[in-house]
């Protein structure tokens, strides 16, 4: 590794985390720009109360001091205070508990995604143009398209109420058999397509030629040669493609009740729990810019042809 | 001829001067095609970008004109005439079903409008609501295309001609907006504007369009305009340096008319694949939106805000959400394609 791509790295890495600064900042004044307080919509608290729960929820004091208090908080301690809805439990609490389902569908999505990308992609790659690579990029252009509440939704009808095979409830026994697809659909299609165009690139290249001049046999020129080379692009796309998983879980827990973190962000919105809103954009928007730095990092990294700015 | 010479043997007469006949012969006139023109040719060559540009249109016309003459209105509920106790039979009717007073005007001989894709909980024709819903989403995906392109093109046209510090803190502000999670702003932001937006829209004329379909628009503008900035800046770094620039600037052409008459013309194909690629993610965006419920105001539809609203009673009227479903990844899918087929044709530098 030289030096310009440390410099690019300690860069943006940097950018990262004025990033995440940013995504804080905004967020939290964002929550106090709304008008009326968080107690607004409680039954009718007499004025004494509401001072109380101000001064124990600290909003009493100067937005800058709140402002600071929180950032400290969040940065040293990351304490993201008590939800104001669910009584009794903090916003660490929630966000841990909805992390623990929301990772393992994310993560299994991911591998799935991969593996069944990969393979799709190298089958399309080397039967071009016969009736298989049609099926497999029609199918995948479908998919590419189609948003993923519609997908989900259609998963819904077809395999929960339909055919009755999985639960619609994502907290039931086997209910995240549907989301875990759902989300990985996407992914799956993206790296087919991914792998499919860079393996025809691999396999036009001269020492795939020499390769076969030399009388090596097809599945070692395949599995040694092409598909090393081919899945460069793969690689780079697995910190965007974790980024678009976890967008794309916030609806698809929505539609199949999954109890994740996705879902914990939309109802503190719909809700106005306002520190569980900021606690779950952080945390979401914190995992994103990581997943993509580590993305854009890989990319520099794994194949140096590519020219740093 | 004699082979041995060494000197070069040529017929003077080829050397003579063309006579007013033979120049005739040899010009070619064709009718002079400009670059618009050679792109839309490159285009309609394009069968794929074609018919999708076709659906798109009937899609359009058909959102634009079949509310205007449909007897039935997205928010009127059949079932609720004035002074009548609310006819329940209206309610959640399956395609070409009728409603109880319906079938009595049928049997009386005459002809009532089918509900094609019947009625909703509340007694709404489903079919007009989707067909309005179709407007609401392609309106919001074309205007806020366009404040985008507004706000991306003078921004990147400034840091791009400007250069130095202006562009360099510019850049870093695109930067950043760029690596921020952009749904999770969305969502954030919408849902406090709508909030905001409620009072402060109360008594104009914007209240008719609703305080979310607004906000919506303030979130765009203030997030998506970086890529376009950054594209645009692009192009203007590099035409920037052309020779016409500095004959301009020679003759003294202040910077707003170099980046209006000069630049801006030369972006324009990079203007125009950008935009028509920008209303279907915007599209996508809005549907995403009223799916979570933060979309359109109610009872205003919109196709995110159908299928949303159909997954309470998914299991007795799938087609609800198959229909509204259908529609906006036609739309997505004939739109990106279509985009594809700009970028073919308006960018022949672009060899793929």
């Amino acid at each position: 590794m030289n030096t310009k791509t440390l410099m690019y790295i300690v860069k943006r890495i940097f950018l990262a985390i004025v990033t995440i600064w940013v995504v804080i900042t905004v967020t939290f004044f964002v929550m106090h720009a709304v008008p009326g307080g968080p107690f607004t919509g409680e039954k009718a608290v007499t004025e004494s109360v509401k001072a109380a729960m101000e001064a124990k929820y600290g909003l009493d004091k100067p937005l800058g001091i709140q402002y600071l208090t929180y950032l400290k908080d969040v940065v040293t301690k990351f304490e993201f205070g008590p939800s104001l809805k669910q009584r009794g439990r903090t916003v660490n609490d929630i966000i841990a508990d909805g992390m623990k389902t929301s990772a393992k569908i994310g993560l299994i999505a991911a591998v799935i995604a991969l593996v069944c990308g990969v393979v799709l992609g190298s089958i399309a790659a080397l039967r071009r143009n016969k009736l298989i690579d049609r099926i497999i990029m029609i199918i995948t252009t479908a998919f590419v398209s189609m948003p993923s509440f519609i997908m989900g939704s259609l998963f819904l009808i077809l395999f929960a109420i339909k055919l009755g095979i999985f639960p619609a409830n994502g907290a039931a026994r086997n209910g995240l058999v549907l989301p875990v697809i759902t989300l990985s659909l996407y992914p799956m299609a993206y790296i087919t397509r991914l792998t499919r165009s860079s393996m025809l690139e691999v396999l036009g290249q001269d020492y795939i030629r020499t390769a076969k001049a030399k009388g090596v046999s097809g599945m070692k020129i395949i599995f040694g040669h092409a598909l090393k080379n081919s899945l460069i692009p793969v690689i780079t796309y697995f910190g965007p493609m974790l980024a678009g998983i976890t967008t794309g879980s916030l609806v698809v827990e929505q539609i199949f009740a999954v109890p994740g973190i996705g879902r914990a962000f939309v109802n503190s919105i719909t809700g106005r729990d306002y520190p569980l809103v900021m606690g779950t954009t952080i945390v979401l928007a914190t995992l994103i810019v990581i997943m993509n730095l580590i993305g854009d990092i890989l990319y520099k990294v794994v194949d140096p042809r590519i020219t740093l700015e | 001829m004699d082979i041995t010479k060494l000197s070069a043997q040529v017929n003077l007469e080829d050397f003579n001067p063309a006579t007013d006949e033979e120049k005739e012969y040899m010009v070619q006139m064709r009718p002079s095609s400009t670059f618009f023109k050679d792109s839309v040719k490159r285009l309609l060559k394009n069968r794929v970008a074609t018919v999708c540009f076709f659906i798109i249109i009937l899609i359009t016309l058909a959102a634009i004109f079949v509310p205007m003459f449909w007897p039935y209105s997205y928010d009127q509920m059949l079932g609720m005439t004035p002074g009548k106790p609310v006819d329940n039979t209206f309610n959640d009717l399956k395609p070409f079903e009728y409603g109880r007073s319906e079938l009595r005007r049928m049997e009386a001989g005459e002809s009532v409008i089918p509900h094609i894709f019947g009625t909703d909980s509340q007694g709404r024709d489903y079919f007009i609501r989707v067909v309005y819903g179709t407007r609401i989403s392609l309106a919001v995906g074309f205007f806020a295309s366009i404040i985008v392109l507004i706000i991306g093109m003078t921004i990147g046209s400034i840091a791009g001609y400007a250069g130095g510090k202006v562009d360099l803190i510019i850049m870093r502000i695109v930067d950043i907006i760029y690596s921020l999670p952009d749904m999770l702003m969305v969502i954030l932001l919408s849902s406090v504007l709508k909030v905001v937006m409620e009072g402060a829209l109360d008594g104009t004329v914007l209240a008719k369009i609703g305080s979310n379909i607004i906000s919506l628009f303030i979130v765009f503008g203030v997030l998506y305009w970086v890529s376009m900035a950054r594209l645009i800046r692009g192009q203007i770094l590099s035409l920037r340096e052309q020779e016409y620039v500095l004959a301009s600037q020679a003759a003294g052409a202040k910077g707003k008319w170099i980046i209006l008459k000069h630049l801006i013309p030369n972006c324009f194909s990079v203007i125009i694949i950008s935009t028509a690629l920008q209303i279907p993610s915007a599209i996508f965006t809005e549907s995403y939106l009223s799916f979570l419920g933060l979309g359109v105001n109610a009872p205003m539809p919109s196709l995110g805000s159908l299928a949303s609203d159909a997954l309470n009673g998914i299991s007795s009227y799938p087609y609800r959400l198959v229909i509204p479903a259908l529609v906006i990844s036609l739309i997505v899918l004939s739109l990106n394609l279509f985009g594809d087929g700009l970028r073919d044709a308006f960018d022949p530098k672009l060899d793929t």
